[in-house]
C-alpha cells in the first residue's frame, strides 16, 4: 500500500469512528433538552431524573465525538495537503466558521450544563441544554456544507491554480447542502430515538422503574416515528438531486449500466463491474428509477457505461450499502410505528420489549452505510469533477502514515471499547433513585 | 492589508490558545507532583473541569484560521509536521477522554490508567507545541514544492528542545497559579510553594531561550527593526517579573494574570518577529510561506473577517461569563455536594 491507500484508509477509520458518536450527540442533545423542558414546565421530578440519566449517557458519548472530530480537521492538512492548498479558500473557511460559530458554543456550554446544576436557575439551565443541542446541530450544518461542496462544488472559480470562492451564498445555500444536512439529521435523530427506545425497553422488560422508562419510551416513540418517516420521504429527494449533481453515484447505487428512459429498479441484482453489467438481475419494476429521479417515466437516467471506467465509483459496495440503508429505513419505520401505537400499554408487550434492545446497533449500521454511499460513491473524485482523490494526497513518507494508521486503530479501538463499556454500564444501571438533591 | 490583519488574527488565536489551555496542560503535567490523595486529585481535575473543553477549541480555531486564511501554509505546515502533530492529537484525545471517563468506574486500576493518560496527554502537547513553534521560528527545511527534508529528529535540535522545555515550564507555573486561585488549604499552599520554586527554573530557562532566540532565529532583529513591537517582549518580561512579586504576596489571581501576560507577550513577540513569514524555509528564503504568498482570495478573507469580528467577541463574552460563574474554589465538600468529574 502506498501513501494514498494508507491515507484513505486512515481517513475512513477516523471518520467512521467519529460518526459512531456524532449521530447520538445530535439526536440525544435534542431529546435531553426536550426532557428538561418538560421538567421545567411541570416540575415532575421524573423528568429531571430523565434529563440526568439520558444526559449522563449523552456525556459519555459526547466526549469521544468531540475529541475524534479534532483529528479530522487536522488530517486535511497532514494527509491531504494538496487538497487543502487547492480548495482551502472555500473548504477551510467553512471549517473555520464551524469552529467559531458552533464548536465554541457547544464545547463551552456542555461544561456549563454538566457543572451548572446548582449554579443556574432551572430556567437558565434549560436554556443551556437548548444551546448545546442547537450548537451541536449547527456544527453539523457547517461540516455538511463543507462536505456538500466536495460532492457538488459550486460558487467558485478556478484561478491562480486553485479553487477560489466567487459566491459564499451559493456555497452555503445550495440545495445539495440543505438536503445533505436534513438527511444526516433525520438519520441521527432516528438513531437517538431507537437508542432511547431500546434501553427503555430493556428496563421495562425487567419491570424496573416502569413509570420512568414509560415516560422515556413515550417521548422517544413519537420522536422516532416522526423522523423515521421523514427520513424515507426526504431520502427520496436526495436520489433525485443525484441524477443531475452526481450521476455516477446514482448509477452505482442502483447498478444501472445503460443510459435510457423508463429506467427500471431491479429488486434483485448483483453487479459485475468487470463485465459492465449485472450478473444477476430479476424482478424489475419498470420505469421506477426514472420515476424516482425525475417524477416521469421519460426521465433519462445516465448509466455507468456513459463514463470511462476510471471515472466510476466502486459499484459493488455502493450498491450494497444503498440496498441495506433503504431496507433498514423501512424496518425502522415499522418498529417506530409499532412502538408508537402500543406506547400506552407498552409494559405488557413483553416480546417486543425483548426485541427492541437488539435494534440499537442497526441505526448505527444505517448511518455508516449511508456515509459509505456518500463518500465511496463520490470516488474517484475528492471534489466531484474537479479534483481526483489521488491528486490530493500529501508528499509524505509511507512509514509515517503506516505508523499513524496503526496508532489510530489501536487508540480508537481501546477508546471505543471503553466508551461502549461505560454506555452499557450506565444504561443497565438505570437512573439514580429519587433523592433530596 | 487584509493579509496583515489575518496574520495578526492568526497570532492572537495561538496566543490565546496557549494562555487558556496552557494552564490545563501545565496542571495536567504536574498532576502527580501535586496530589497526595484521591481527594486532591479530584480537586485538581475539577479545577480545570468546566474550562478545558472550551479552551481546547482555541486550538481548533487557530488551525481553522490557518486553513481558511492561509491554506497553503496550512497544507505545508501540517504535512511537514506530520508525526509531531498526530502525536499531539492523540495526546489531546487521551487527555479529553481522561477527564470524562476517570470517575466513571470505582476502581483504582481504572483511575490510574486515566491518570496516566491525563499526565501524558498534558505533558506531550506542551512539549510538542513548544518544539514545533521553536522550529517554526528558526525555519523548517522545506523546499519550494512544500516538501520537508527531514524527520522528527530534525525538529529535536537544541533550540527546538529549549522551546519545548520552556513551554512545559511556563505552562506548569501557569497551571499551578490557576490551581492556587481555585483551591484551598494544603493543596493551595503546595501549589503556591511549587510555583515559587518552579518560577526560578522558568525564569532561568526563559533567559536561555530568549538568548538562543537571538542566535538561532531572526526574531530579535525583526522586532528591533520595528521598535513599536518592543512592548511585546516587554510584556513578557514584565509578566514574568510581576508573577514572582505576586506569588510572594500570595495574590494568586494577579499572579495568574501576570503569567498570562508572559505567555501572550512571548507568543506575540515570536509571531511578530516572524512577519511576514508564517513558515520560513531554512533551505531557501524563496520557499518560505508568507502571509502574502499563501493567503486566500480577498473575498474569502473579507467574509471570514466579518465572521470573526461578529462572533469572536461573543465567544470571548460567554467564555468570560463561564470563568466568572465557576470562579469559586473547588473543595472536597463542593465536589461531594455538586456535579463533578
Amino acid at each position: 500500500m502506498n501513501v494514498l491507500d494508507l491515507s484513505r484508509l486512515q481517513f475512513a477509520v477516523a471518520t467512521y469512528f467519529h460518526f459512531l458518536f456524532v449521530p447520538l450527540t445530535l439526536g440525544l442533545s435534542m431529546l435531553v433538552a426536550i426532557m428538561e423542558t418538560l421538567y421545567v414546565r411541570g416540575r415532575d421530578p421524573d423528568y429531571k431524573r430523565m434529563t440526568q440519566f439520558w444526559g449522563k449517557l449523552f456525556l459519555i458519548n459526547f466526549a469521544i465525538g468531540i475529541v475524534t472530530g479534532i483529528t479530522l480537521e487536522f488530517q486535511f492538512g497532514t494527509n491531504w495537503s494538496r487538497y487543502s492548498a487547492y480548495v482551502g479558500d472555500i473548504f477551510g473557511s467553512l471549517l473555520a466558521i464551524e469552529a467559531t460559530v458552533a464548536f465554541f458554543l457547544e464545547s463551552t456550554f456542555i461544561a456549563v450544563w454538566f457543572f451548572g446544576w446548582n449554579k443556574l436557575s432551572p430556567v437558565a439551565h434549560r436554556r443551556v441544554a437548548w444551546l448545546v443541542a442547537i450548537a451541536s446541530n449547527l456544527s453539523a450544518f457547517w461540516i455538511l456544507v463543507a462536505n456538500a461542496w466536495m460532492q457538488h462544488p459550486t460558487g467558485f472559480v478556478l484561478r491562480h491554480g486553485r479553487a477560489e470562492l466567487s459566491s459564499f451564498l451559493a456555497v452555503v445555500t445550495q440545495r445539495f447542502a440543505i438536503l445533505e444536512f436534513v438527511h444526516t439529521l433525520g438519520g441521527a435523530y432516528t438513531l437517538a430515538g431507537l437508542f432511547v427506545l431500546g434501553i427503555s425497553a430493556w428496563h421495562l422488560a425487567r419491570r424496573r422503574e416502569v413509570a420512568f422508562f414509560k415516560k422515556s419510551f413515550r417521548v422517544a416513540a413519537a420522536w422516532t416515528l416522526v423522523f423515521a418517516l421523514f427520513e424515507i420521504a426526504q431520502g427520496h429527494m436526495n436520489a433525485e438531486i443525484l441524477q443531475t449533481a452526481q450521476p455516477t453515484k446514482l448509477a452505482a447505487m442502483e447498478a444501472h449500466w445503460v443510459t435510457g428512459r423508463q429506467a427500471p429498479i431491479n429488486l434483485v441484482a448483483w453487479p459485475d463491474p468487470a463485465g459492465e453489467r449485472n450478473s444477476v438481475q430479476a424482478l424489475a419494476v419498470p420505469g421506477a428509477l426514472s420515476l424516482m429521479a425525475g417524477y416521469s417515466l421519460d426521465t433519462e437516467v445516465k448509466g455507468l457505461k456513459d463514463y470511462p471506467a476510471d471515472q466510476r465509483p466502486p459499484v459493488l459496495p455502493v450498491f450494497l450499502s444503498f440496498r441495506l440503508m433503504v431496507g433498514l429505513a423501512f424496518l425502522f419505520l415499522a418498529v417506530a410505528l409499532y412502538a408508537f401505537l402500543k406506547r400506552a400499554g407498552i409494559e405488557r408487550q413483553t416480546r417486543f420489549l425483548r426485541f427492541l434492545p437488539w435494534m440499537i446497533p442497526l441505526p448505527y449500521l444505517a448511518n455508516t452505510v449511508g456515509w459509505t454511499i456518500a463518500e465511496l460513491g463520490r470516488q474517484p473524485w475528492i471534489v466531484y469533477g474537479i479534483m481526483r482523490t489521488r491528486d490530493a494526497v500529501s508528499p509524505i513518507q509511507t512509514v509515517q502514515v503506516a505508523t499513524s494508521l496503526a496508532a489510530f486503530v489501536l487508540v480508537y479501538g481501546l477508546l471505543g471499547a471503553a466508551d461502549f463499556y461505560l454506555l452499557f454500564k450506565f444504561a443497565r444501571k438505570g437512573p439514580d433513585p429519587l433523592t433530596a438533591r | 492589508m487584509l493579509e496583515t490583519v489575518w496574520f495578526i488574527i492568526w497570532g492572537v488565536a495561538w496566543a490565546v490558545y496557549f494562555m487558556l489551555d496552557g494552564f490545563d496542560l501545565g496542571l495536567g503535567t504536574l498532576f502527580p507532583f501535586l496530589t497526595r490523595s484521591e481527594a486532591d486529585k479530584r480537586v485538581v481535575i475539577n479545577a480545570m473541569g468546566p474550562f478545558w473543553d472550551g479552551n481546547e477549541v482555541w486550538l481548533i480555531t487557530a488551525g481553522g484560521v490557518t486553513f481558511a486564511a492561509f491554506p497553503r501554509t496550512y497544507a505545508v505546515m501540517f504535512s511537514s509536521l506530520y508525526t509531531p502533530l498526530l502525536l499531539l492529537l492523540f495526546a489531546l484525545i487521551l487527555r479529553g477522554v481522561a477527564f470524562e471517563f476517570r470517575g466513571k468506574v470505582d476502581s483504582p486500576a481504572w483511575r490510574r490508567t486515566w491518570d496516566v493518560c491525563l499526565v501524558a496527554g498534558s505533558f506531550l502537547p506542551a512539549l510538542l507545541l513548544g518544539v514545533a513553534f521553536a522550529n517554526i521560528f528558526q525555519g523548517l527545511p522545506i523546499d519550494a514544492a512544500g516538501v520537508l527534508h527531514g524527520n522528527l529528529l530534525t525538529l529535536l535540535n537544541p533550540y527546538g528542545l529549549a522551546g519545548g522545555l520552556t513551554f512545559v515550564l511556563v505552562f506548569g507555573v501557569h497551571g499551578l497559579l490557576w490551581l492556587a486561585t481555585r483551591s484551598e488549604g494544603a493543596l493551595q499552599a503546595r501549589a503556591g510553594d511549587l510555583a515559587r520554586k518552579l518560577w526560578l527554573a522558568e525564569a532561568a530557562l526563559a533567559v536561555v531561550f530568549l538568548a538562543m532566540t537571538w542566535f538561532s532565529t531572526p526574531l530579535w532583529r525583526n522586532v528591533l527593526a520595528r521598535p513599536y513591537l518592543l512592548p511585546l517582549p516587554g510584556l513578557a518580561v514584565a509578566g514574568l517579573l510581576a508573577a514572582r512579586v505576586w506569588i510572594g504576596r500570595a495574590a494568586w489571581w494577579k499572579a495568574w494574570f501576570a503569567s498570562s501576560c508572559l505567555i501572550l507577550g512571548t507568543v506575540l513577540f515570536g509571531v511578530a518577529g516572524l512577519f511576514p513569514n508564517l513558515l520560513p524555509s531554512s533551505l531557501d528564503p524563496q520557499a518560505s510561506l508568507t502571509a502574502f504568498n499563501s493567503a486566500s482570495s480577498p473575498l474569502t478573507l473579507e467574509i471570514m473577517l466579518g465572521v470573526v469580528l461578529c462572533f469572536l467577541p461573543v465567544v470571548i463574552g460567554y467564555q468570560l461569563w463561564v470563568f466568572l460563574t465557576f470562579r469559586d474554589p473547588v473543595t472536597p465538600a463542593s465536589i461531594h455536594d455538586g456535579p463533578a468529574y
